[in-house]
């Protein structure tokens, strides 16, 4: 049965900051995976494209399910993760609504298809379940995967908890479609930590979803055969060795960072901006990002009780980075602490590069590989940095 | 303020206006040369502009040369009537946006992977970009300011351009006709006489003569006028 034949459910159409801000909201008992797939129903997707092998998480399932459901209107299974990917392009070119996911080693093996999405202007959301990487091969979480998406032009939100993995995929499908953004977006939330693991979510009633795609609004042509304008595809440069084709490369390719910038208007209309900050006027901030940030949450919150001078800073833009935000929040800082889940610290690499005092960020504390991250290791750094003593016991 | 998006050549690999922290106009206003100000004070440092420096050339993109939409065909006749009232004004297309190999035709089209090519070649000091997909805008408009000393004018049906010096959003028809106003004005401010002319055809372009057409012309995209097997096609536009 081919997707016109499918029946479709019918749903009320609304505005996404309706959606986002105004709808009435229940609260429910849900995973993190569920939380996305539940985004995905009212996003009024087109299609959904998966490889759902070991480590993914269940979203693509759940979306197969919601598929069925008649919440999407076209679902396969690709080959693997870069014809995944590669089909991703493909369906954008005939301008559709698009969603996919993966996890760790998929996301590496798909990520010549999706490096080249923003180039191609393709507007969709993908959802980056985080694993580690081989080798060893392993299922655990480990955010790692995340540095190499920062490089590819997409824009990069980076969820804390189920709640934020609601909102932030349902928020994504704004901002990709957006006629100056138009790159797409990745929602990345921890593997385990919160795809398989419940929290309170607050949701619409799935009988609203967003509006139709609509193919025209682009600063692309779509491939429509039947409207002559859009006859024309997206040409790339001939990649002749000559002035002109180096030209061109070059200046697209700050288009597509110019419109990575441009997305940050989106993030604050939709999530309320870049970063989370509590506690301005503090001496010692934690910086963090995803589930490090409800570890560094806590953190802050017994360093409140024991009425220190802690801060919280929850980015939850990676791309684009909310430099001048984390400068302004942290001018009067004399220690910033980044936690991370991950061996290389991209997040602190992030931080220090952002400030004009880089001395002053504490590289850490760090887990990888799977392993949990304590409250208590934040704790002792934050003591540490405040010339405090602290009994570690693990 | 400060003029941050100036008339080039800005040189040989610039930074993006973006890069120089210029954003886009909220709805209702303009972008001049980098800076957020009214739409009729970007209308009007255009307009002067189209009226003092040599070879005024309009760019429409695809969006406005086929008659696809709506609101399109009041565009284009809009965009005839703001060229019959800029002096000299010439009309080069930008008909699609695929690389033109062997060479360009310099004097028929423009063409977002080399615009400079056609912006030197004719001398051209200030143009209008009108429904050129965003994208393709902005690549060209970038170019432009790197390479040429062409006073740029983007007019937008969407947010507008970073990368001219001046940028209109939201475009309608009667934005266009607005602006037209706005040349009629500010050239009779500048004591130009004009007389209100249509610009001359292009002199690249061939007589199209759609009685020897046959699906051969359409080239590479002849499979998309071929009936499919067993398909019979009893009407046409």
């Amino acid at each position: 049965m081919d997707a016109s034949q499918r029946p479709q459910l019918e749903k009320k159409k609304v505005d996404i900051n309706y959606l986002l801000k105004e709808a009435p909201r229940e609260q429910h008992f849900i995973t993190g995976a569920q939380a996305m797939a539940e985004a995905v129903k009212r996003a009024n997707v087109d299609m959904a494209i998966a490889y759902p092998i070991t480590p993914q998480s269940e979203v693509m399932h759940l979306v197969g399910d919601i598929y069925a459901q008649g919440h999407i209107k076209e679902y396969y299974r690709a080959e693997e993760e870069l014809g995944t990917m590669s089909a991703i392009a493909g369906a954008a070119r005939a301008g559709v609504r698009l969603f996919t996911a993966t996890s760790g080693p998929g996301l590496l093996r798909g990520l010549e298809a999706i490096v080249s999405w923003s180039g191609h202007r393709v507007p969709a959301v993908l959802g980056i379940l985080t694993r580690v990487v081989n080798a060893p091969l392993s299922i655990q979480p480990d955010n790692i995967e995340m540095a190499y998406m920062m490089h590819c032009g997409a824009v990069m939100l980076h969820a804390e908890n189920q709640q934020d993995t609601f909102d932030m995929t349902l928020a994504a499908f704004a901002i990709t479609e957006k006629v100056d953004v138009y790159i797409p977006v990745a929602v990345a939330t921890e593997g385990f930590f919160v795809t398989h693991a419940k929290g309170y979510v607050d949701m619409m009633a799935d009988d609203l979803c967003l509006p139709d795609f609509d193919p025209v609004a682009a600063p692309v042509p779509a491939m429509d055969n039947e409207t002559p304008p859009a006859r024309i595809q997206r040409d790339a440069p001939v990649q002749k060795s000559n002035f002109m084709s180096y030209l061109i490369h070059s200046v697209w390719q700050q288009e597509i960072w110019d419109s990575n910038k441009r997305a940050m208007k989106y993030i604050y209309e939709y999530l309320g901006g870049p970063i989370e900050v509590q506690n301005p006027e503090a001496d010692v901030f934690v910086v963090a990002s995803g589930c490090a940030a409800a570890q560094a949450r806590e953190a802050w919150r017994y360093g409140q009780e024991e009425g220190l001078s802690v801060g919280l800073i929850k980015v939850r833009a990676i791309r684009p980075f909310p430099i001048k935000e984390i400068q302004e929040a942290t001018k009067n800082a004399k220690t910033l602490i980044v936690p991370e889940h991950n061996i290389i610290g991209w997040l602190s690499k992030e931080v220090k590069a952002a400030i004009p005092n880089g001395g002053i960020v504490v590289e850490g504390p760090r887990v990888y590989g799977g392993m949990t991250l304590p409250v208590e290791l934040i704790m002792k750094e934050i003591y540490t940095a405040l010339g405090l003593e602290y009994e570690l016991n693990l | 303020m400060t003029k941050r998006v100036t008339v080039g050549p800005a040189g040989y690999m610039p930074a993006s206006a973006p890069e120089m922290g210029v954003e886009l106009a909220p709805k209702g206003q303009a972008l001049l040369y980098g800076d957020v100000v009214s739409e009729e004070e970007a209308m009007r440092d255009a307009a002067i502009a189209l009226l003092t420096r040599d070879n005024p050339t309009i760019f429409p993109g695809p969006q406005v040369l086929w008659d696809w939409k709506d609101d399109v065909a009041e565009k284009a006749a809009a965009i005839l009537d703001l060229a019959s009232e800029i002096p000299n004004c010439k009309i080069i297309p930008m008909p699609d946006y695929r690389p033109k190999y062997p060479k360009i035709d310099v004097k028929a089209e423009i063409n977002p992977n080399h615009p400079n090519l056609t912006i030197l070649d004719n001398k051209i000091k200030a143009c209008i970009f009108v429904g050129v997909h965003c994208h393709y805008a902005n690549l060209s408009l970038r170019m432009i300011r790197a390479g040429t000393d062409c006073y740029t004018t983007a007019l937008c049906a969407y947010m507008g351009h970073e990368e001219a010096m001046a940028s209109i959003r939201d475009l309608h028809a009667e934005d266009i006709q607005k602006f037209k106003e706005i040349i009629i004005e500010e050239r009779n401010k500048l004591g130009i006489e004009w007389e209100t002319t249509l610009p001359p055809e292009n002199p690249s372009l061939e007589k199209e003569d759609f009685s020897t057409l046959s699906p051969a012309d359409y080239g590479e995209y002849r499979s998309l006028i071929m009936t499919k097997k067993g398909e019979h096609v009893t009407e046409t536009e």
